[in-house]
């Protein structure tokens, strides 16, 4: 324990590098993370604000962030399902192919956004392998917002199976079995028993798919058809206004995005925060 | 004593709803990369991939990664022995600076480190002035690249170092070790495995990087194309066996980030299961 007494005096610190390790990483965070955001800001200082709010309020714009927003939503929350399922699946049961679908688990992270995107177009265009049979039950995916909500689903899959996943093999049987011995049917026992301990890591991990799929660009732009106010995304109206040479357009409609983004990471990491504190008894 | 879940036809159900909805949405895009790059045989694939300008845009993604490595591995490594080994005031906001680039989305990337290092920039307006052009050549792809891609080591080994605790260096360093020897003979050991994982996972992502490269690259063929820009041209062009050649290339490297994973994991569960 005397390490802890010898931090305490505070000057001495025992192991060595605390300046070196701390210059390199100011250093690279204030030029790499944070000095370009200030360009940002230095395009906006030009704008007064109601050009700014002219810009960012603009129709085809605001047709951007619905549809977004709500194919973000909706690949959030087909996540929070699938990826229950699957973090449960994985963890509880043995059966053969399970490394391997843990191992698939980690695909969308691995895979290039654009590779995920060419792939997830030709699959359901019209004479894709699912898309021919998709339209036969006429339920067109390319080109509608259903193929943006499939891609973000795509891409942010694994921030809900690897979140939930650690907190369910970290629940001791005891849980269980105390649930199962004084009757709990299988439903009650995971709603009133396992789903209060599974709750704030469900809701962190959907949280990141959201917030992953609000900027995702690379798997969405080929499957979305790209019209403007219907399959148009956010990110690609950011692309657009700089084809255009719209360098403050874009600036303007980047900040909306980055300052939702980081509000929304901010949020989560509060969130994260505090429940862990709780399940470690105060002492995170 | 049973288990909740575990009635047998529970456990079917829902592994065989895992395991088909796994199928259709993971492995089924897997299988259609392949299928598509050989759809016309092996020698038009290999005819695609030899091609001039897909193995300049092979090269140039190597070259990236190549070099964003050792810079996000020297990072990485310095914000993990901070973060882990002294408390100081600041710790916390330094570990949620670095997930910023996780937070932001790839074009948004693309678009501040254009504004400031474009012509038009503040900094960038400066370069000109010396005739020196970031934006538009591989050192503004190779810039926006480390953005993207310094996190991951960092990630991967800051939990792994705070768990295992400074104990072992501190006794290094009280045995009279020097810092540097303290590392490469203590620490570096303990974290070899995370480290070479976070060192594949920024490869990966480096490799495949593509909103916040196609905001600065310009896409000149042959000279600022990376591969899935390259990709992208090509399935633009309606030649679709060409744009999958390259996607499978990039799947392939893909697969091998799983089976490191994979190979890693099983390791380490063999070594907590003999410890």
């Amino acid at each position: 324990m005397s390490h802890f007494v010898l931090r305490q005096s505070g000057s001495a610190r025992v192991l060595p590098g605390f300046g070196l390790s701390m210059g390199i990483s100011v250093l690279f965070i204030s030029l790499v993370l944070l000095l370009p955001i200030t360009g940002l800001f230095g395009q906006l200082a030009g704008l007064s604000f109601a050009e700014y709010w002219t810009i960012i309020t603009e129709g085809r714009v605001v047709a951007s962030y619905m549809v977004t927003i709500g194919a973000a939503a909706v690949a959030a929350l087909i996540n929070a399902v699938f990826g229950l399922l699957l973090a449960w699946v994985l963890v509880r049961y043995t059966f053969p192919g399970k490394r391997l679908l843990d191992a698939l688990m980690d695909l969308p992270f691995a895979l290039p956004t654009a590779v995920a995107g060419i792939t997830l177009a030709t699959l359901y265009s019209s004479n894709g392998w699912m898309g021919s049979w998709l339209e036969a039950l006429d339920l067109p995916v390319a080109q509608t917002w259903v193929g943006i909500a499939l891609a973000m689903a795509f891409t942010s899959i694994p921030f809900v199976v690897r979140t939930v996943q650690p907190v369910l093999e970290d629940m001791p049987v005891e849980v269980d079995e105390a649930a199962m011995s004084l009757g709990a049917t299988d439903g009650v026992a995971f709603r009133r028993v396992i789903m209060p301990h599974l709750w704030p890591a469900l809701v962190t991990g959907t949280g990141l798919a959201f917030v992953r799929s609000l900027g995702e660009f690379g798997a969405i732009i080929f499957i979305a058809g790209n019209m403007p106010y219907e399959t148009e995304i956010t990110a690609l109206m950011i692309f657009i206004k700089l084809q255009e040479y719209d360098y403050v357009g874009a600036s303007a409609i980047a900040s909306v995005v980055l300052f939702v983004s980081l509000a929304l990471l901010l949020a989560i990491n509060i969130w994260q925060g505090r429940f862990v504190r709780r399940l470690h008894g105060g002492k995170a | 004593m049973q288990r909740i879940g575990d009635a047998p036809l529970v456990r079917r159900l829902l592994i065989a709803m895992a395991v088909g909805l796994s199928g259709l949405f993971l492995l089924l895009p897997l299988v259609a990369i392949f299928a598509q790059a050989f759809s016309q045989g092996v020698s038009v694939f290999w005819s695609n991939v030899s091609d001039f300008y897909t193995l300049h845009a092979i090269g140039l993604t190597l070259g990236i990664a190549l070099l964003t490595i050792p810079v996000c591995l020297v990072f990485g490594v310095a914000l993990a022995w901070l973060v882990t080994r002294f408390s100081f005031p600041g710790r916390r906001l330094l570990q949620t600076l670095i997930d910023i680039p996780f937070a932001v989305s790839p074009v948004v990337a693309g678009l501040i480190y254009l504004l400031l290092y474009g012509r038009n920039g503040w900094i960038g307006g400066w370069l000109d002035s010396y005739d020196i052009q970031l934006m538009f050549s591989w050192p503004g792809i190779l810039m926006v690249t480390i953005f993207v891609t310094c996190p991951f080591v960092a990630r991967e080994l800051i939990p792994l170092m705070q768990a295992q605790g400074s104990r072992e260096e501190e006794a290094a360093v009280v045995l009279g070790a020097s810092g540097w020897t303290t590392f490469r003979r203590v620490t570096l050991p303990n974290i070899r495995w995370a480290l070479l994982y976070g060192i594949i996972l920024t490869n990966a992502r480096a490799v495949g990087e593509f909103g916040a490269v196609s905001v600065v690259s310009g896409a000149i063929r042959g000279q600022t194309n990376t591969l899935p820009l390259h990709l992208e041209q090509l399935y633009q062009d309606y030649n679709a066996v060409g744009a999958f050649a390259c996607a499978a290339l990039l799947a392939l490297i893909a697969l091998l980030t799983l089976a490191a994973k994979a190979g890693l994991e099983w390791r380490a569960s063999r070594r907590e299961a003999f410890a």
